[in-house]
């Protein structure tokens, strides 16, 4: 993907800097090492050079696994670019393995021709053991001549560089991914203000490593002017973004920001109630912070009480979210339940992992869309929405909320594990420009004899939202079937297929109320890309990438997942074919062939990875013929 | 100087009352508990509409049916977990939660601990009958082994929780007993649970008449009442028998013991109530008396005050707008590193 330029700037050090349009680097190491912390640093300063950043963290489930362990191995991939771009992307160009098990379990990705930088002290031979290397692989010329090789000796380096500080060698080497950093912002002409800036805040109190941490930083960056082993450097111009003010988000944040600028701007309180899960804690984490907005946080003793806390707090008469992964939706479902049953507003956020039960809890998986459907006993649709990018889940998480309260049921947001830890640039927006959720709690009587009737719908079918406290609007209500207008409980057979249909066909009118499907590429032609999620970058790369190689390729990516956009039928026919690439064994395929007897393809992977750009493409060509 | 203030709207017991045909079974327990409960509630000084019932699964809890408040009849065993969501939102209410032995401390065990540790201000009223009456005549986990049930037809081998012990082993601050047909006890403890900040649990022995009958005769029939329940009264000591002629003392290794009072034995030489003793041993001591070895104890064995969640929720977002100021969208979203694209 690193394609260089011609017109390359003159170099500023005596060795020459070349332009790139597109870099992918890995930093992989032990999951102590700091490789989130490094890959982050470098997505900031990326960013705020003004490059497009897609990142990938991929982190063990083990929080310190043994050290040099092959499953302990940390990495966090970037791509920064001149132009926009949708994904981390596919191969790596500059691959920094801090350990032999970082190299073992990442070098397959690494472009031919590719940068490898190894922390070649860690080659000894108890960190080759517990990779598992018979022979040192940095002596394996065959292996070695596929790549522009650095050994460097970083531990001795780094301890040279920070040393007078009276730090011990443990935390003199914490400091190591600050030198391994410092080396590719060399390498890649990166500006270490900001990162330097951060270290500064980060480490406000603790003077000593500040100054340790900068100067592993510094002692990095010189490392790479002065060493004879890098001969060239490379510059990757600003992205012609569109102009505006920017930040960089992952999903979760993403989601927490949206879930307190909505409590703000509503002048409601937002109940968040939730239990610590693999990758949707941050959720909780950033909520807890932001009470001054008027966010609650409640830490539940379990899923199914935070679900539980959700109910009582849209009955309440207050904003209720619960943010969890597929194990904690399926302890949920039966609360979810109760929700549906009761007609209250609230949304249940699922960052998707891998599965099935435990899974593999920090990867990614799409394969909790028929959960989301179907997982609930009794006849019992709920309106889903997918968030398809970091950036994208602060309007979606809204979106949820208003489709909850607008049509008074609850509301699943589905978001996964790639986005909520992905970074990208996001344009900052107007506060004038952002929705405001707008509530009516019924105040007066709505019965003819001046009694409250819980179950008058209005034309969308909607049911009134008392708030308890409201004199004279005193009800009951549970998860018993219930009579249509006034509530009461009703087992009578006409009743509860009246209300069975009833509640459908409530969800199935929010159709009329989202936007209609749109279309990247043809109108109607051989073959549509249908993808929604977390996928959407790939997907749009690829068939951007077969459309300009001239194949009659359109896209469509769904954020509404049900009910469909109301054109999509019209959509789907359009083309000779569909295909429907997932993370997950073909659940979004199943939906739409039931739904529209459409002979959709799939193209599925369960890996845990996201899709590679490539491999979609070869896809396409293959399907488009 | 006096002020003259409006004079409140005063509410009476068939306010209370709701449109729905109560269902429970004839000569049901719960009846009175109902009727108590619909004495109390105009008693508290508290609109009606600033009630929340919020019950699980169980015959007990269909209770906020009947009850003419806002009311919400969950799934089983989450009623607390229900109410701690509509307390957080609204802390104004005044929240109950009706529950039974089999949801508050079978499937919603969970959930009852850590509402009672967290010290949520609402009421938990487990109505304890021993049995699973809504699914017609399963063992419980508060049914004593040996209980023959349809689910245990040789008996049940189950060793039984003790309600109370559970509530004062999560360190409950209000924790205490009655019994469904003595009335006026059971009013008095329902008015002391309502006036208590924060978790307040309330056993209350429910006769079911249909699938478990006279469970508790021991403590309702007029021969046997007096030599198997024991009035707890703060600050008195535990004087029990049909002519108050027996106490219980705490014996050496913290035992409890039965004493004829007369003769060595004096009145200052027994067992002093003390509710608001900060430390729970002596409420949990309390708990552990177990008929037929001793009298059980009824009304208040604990009330204690500790600081309640939903206030400290409530304080921990006062201080954050007191540190950080009132939270401001503009600056959130434009909060960490940030740049400009021309």
């Amino acid at each position: 993907m690193s394609t260089a330029t011609l017109d390359a700037p003159a170099s500023t050090n005596g060795k020459p800097l070349e332009n790139l349009e597109t870099v992918v680097i890995r930093f992989c190491g032990d999951s102590g090492d700091g490789m989130q912390q490094a890959g982050g640093q470098m997505t900031n300063a990326s960013a705020m050079f003004g490059n497009d950043v897609r990142t990938f963290p991929d982190f063990p489930a083990e929080i310190r696994a043994p050290a040099g362990s092959l499953f302990g191995v940390s990495g966090y991939q970037l791509c920064f670019s001149n132009h926009d771009i949708f994904t981390p992307g596919d191969a790596v160009d500059t691959l920094v393995a801090m350990n032999p098990a970082a190299l073992k379990t990442n070098v397959e990705d690494l472009k031919r021709g590719g940068t490898l930088i190894v922390n070649e002290e860690e080659f000894n031979k108890s960190g080759l053991q517990k990779a598992l290397y018979e022979a040192n692989p940095l002596d394996n010329e065959t292996l070695m001549a596929k790549f522009r090789v650095h050994k460097v000796p970083m531990t001795r380096l780094n301890r040279d560089a920070v040393e007078g500080l009276g730090l011990s060698l443990k935390a003199a080497d914490l400091c190591r991914n600050f030198f391994a950093l410092g080396l590719v912002y060399w390498l890649y002409d990166r500006d270490p203000k900001p990162t330097e800036d951060n270290i500064r805040a980060k480490f406000a109190k603790k003077p000593d490593v500040v100054e340790a941490n900068l100067r592993a930083l510094r002692a990095g960056m010189n490392y790479g002017f002065s060493t004879e082993s890098f001969t060239v450097h490379y510059h990757v111009p600003p992205a012609k973004l569109p102009a505006g003010k920017y930040r960089k988000i992952t999903g979760n944040e993403a989601v927490a920001m949206g879930l307190a600028t909505m409590a703000k701007l509503s002048g409601k309180t937002v109940v968040f109630s939730g239990y610590p899960i693999t990758p949707a804690s941050d959720i909780l984490h950033d909520l807890s912070a932001f009470k001054h907005f008027g966010v609650k946080t409640f830490q539940a003793e379990d899923e199914i009480a935070a679900m539980a806390a959700c109910v009582g707090s849209a009955f309440a008469g207050e904003l209720a979210v619960t943010a969890s992964s597929g194990p904690g939706i399926c302890l949920k479902g039966e609360a979810m339940g109760l929700g549906m049953m009761t007609e209250l507003p609230m949304v249940i956020i699922d960052v998707q992992r891998g599965g099935p039960s435990t899974g593999l809890p920090t990867k990614t998986e799409q394969s909790d869309l028929l959960l989301a459907m179907y997982g609930r006993n009794g006849e019992s649709p709920l309106p889903i929405v997918a968030a398809s990018g970091p950036g994208d889940c602060f309007s979606m998480i809204q979106e949820a909320f208003r489709i909850a309260t607008e049509f008074m049921c609850p509301v699943i947001f589905l978001s996964d594990g790639y986005i909520a830890n992905g970074a990208e640039p996001w344009q900052i927006p107007k506060i004038e420009d952002l929705p405001r959720l707008k509530i009516e709690h019924i105040t007066s009587a709505n019965g003819e004899n001046g009694g409250y009737l819980p179950y008058k719908r209005n034309e969308k079918l909607a049911r009134p939202w008392a708030k308890p406290g409201t004199k004279g609007l005193e009800h009951r209500i549970g998860g018993l079937e219930k009579k249509d207008v006034t509530g009461n409980i009703d087992y009578s057979p006409k009743n509860h297929q009246h209300m069975t249909n009833t509640r459908a066909q409530k969800v199935a009118n929010i159709a009329n109320f989202i936007p209609e499907q749109t279309v990247d590429g043809p109108a109607s032609g051989k073959l549509l890309v249908i993808s929604w999620g977390g996928t959407y970058g790939a997907v749009r790369t690829a068939v951007q990438q077969a459309q300009a190689a001239g194949k009659s390729v359109a896209h469509t990516h769904l954020k509404y997942m049900n009910p469909f956009p109301r054109n999509l039928g019209t959509i789907v026919k359009s083309y000779e074919k569909v295909l429907v690439p997932e993370l997950n064994c073909g659940q979004l395929r199943l939906l739409l062939r039931n739904q529209f007897l459409v002979d959709a393809q799939g193209y599925n992977k369960i890996e845990g990875k996201p899709f590679l750009v490539n491999e979609l493409v070869n896809v396409i060509n293959e399907f488009h013929g | 100087m006096s002020v003259d203030l409006p004079a409140l709207p005063t509410l009476q017991s068939k306010d209370f009352a709701s449109d729905q045909e109560v269902r429970w079974c004839p000569r049901c327990g719960d009846y009175s508990i109902l009727a108590q409960m619909k004495k109390v509630l105009p008693t508290l000084g508290i609109p009606k509409e600033k009630f929340c019932f919020v019950s699980g699964i169980g015959c007990s809890s269909r209770f906020p049916y009947y009850v003419n408040t806002y009311g919400l009849h969950s799934i089983h065993g989450r009623a607390p977990a229900v109410a701690t969501g509509v307390k957080l939102a609204n802390p104004d209410l005044q929240v109950w939660v009706i529950t039974g032995d089999g949801d508050a401390l079978s499937i919603g065990g969970n959930h009852f601990l850590h509402s009672i540790r967290r010290n949520i201000d609402m009421k938990i009223i487990l109505f304890n009958n021993q049995i699973y009456g809504l699914t017609k005549g399963q063992y419980s986990p508060t049914s004593p082994v040996g209980k023959k049930s349809k689910s245990t037809p040789y008996g049940s081998i189950d060793h039984p929780l003790t309600p109370l012990s559970v509530a004062i082993g999560a360190e409950a601050t209000f924790v205490a007993r009655s019994v469904d047909v003595d009335i006026k006890h059971l009013t008095m403890v329902l008015e002391r649970a309502a006036h208590h900040k924060g978790t307040a649990f309330v056993e209350v022995y429910q006769d079911c008449n249909v699938f478990n009958p006279g469970a508790f005769s021991y403590a309702t029939d007029k021969e046997t009442r007096s030599d198997s329940i024991v009035y707890l009264e703060h600050g008195k000591p535990l004087i029990f028998g049909k002519n108050r002629e027996k106490g219980i003392r705490v014996a050496e290794g913290n035992r409890i013991e039965i004493v004829q009072l007369g003769g060595d034995v004096k009145e200052d030489d027994l067992l002093f109530h003390d509710e608001k003793a900060t430390e729970p041993s002596l409420a949990f001591l309390l708990s552990r008396m177990r008929h037929p070895e001793f009298p059980e104890p009824m009304g208040i064995f604990r009330a204690v005050e500790r600081s309640t969640y939903d206030e400290s929720v409530t304080k921990q977002v006062e201080f954050a707008r007191a540190k950080l100021g009132e939270g401001d969208v503009e600056k959130l979203l434009n909060s960490g590193d940030t740049w400009f694209v021309n």
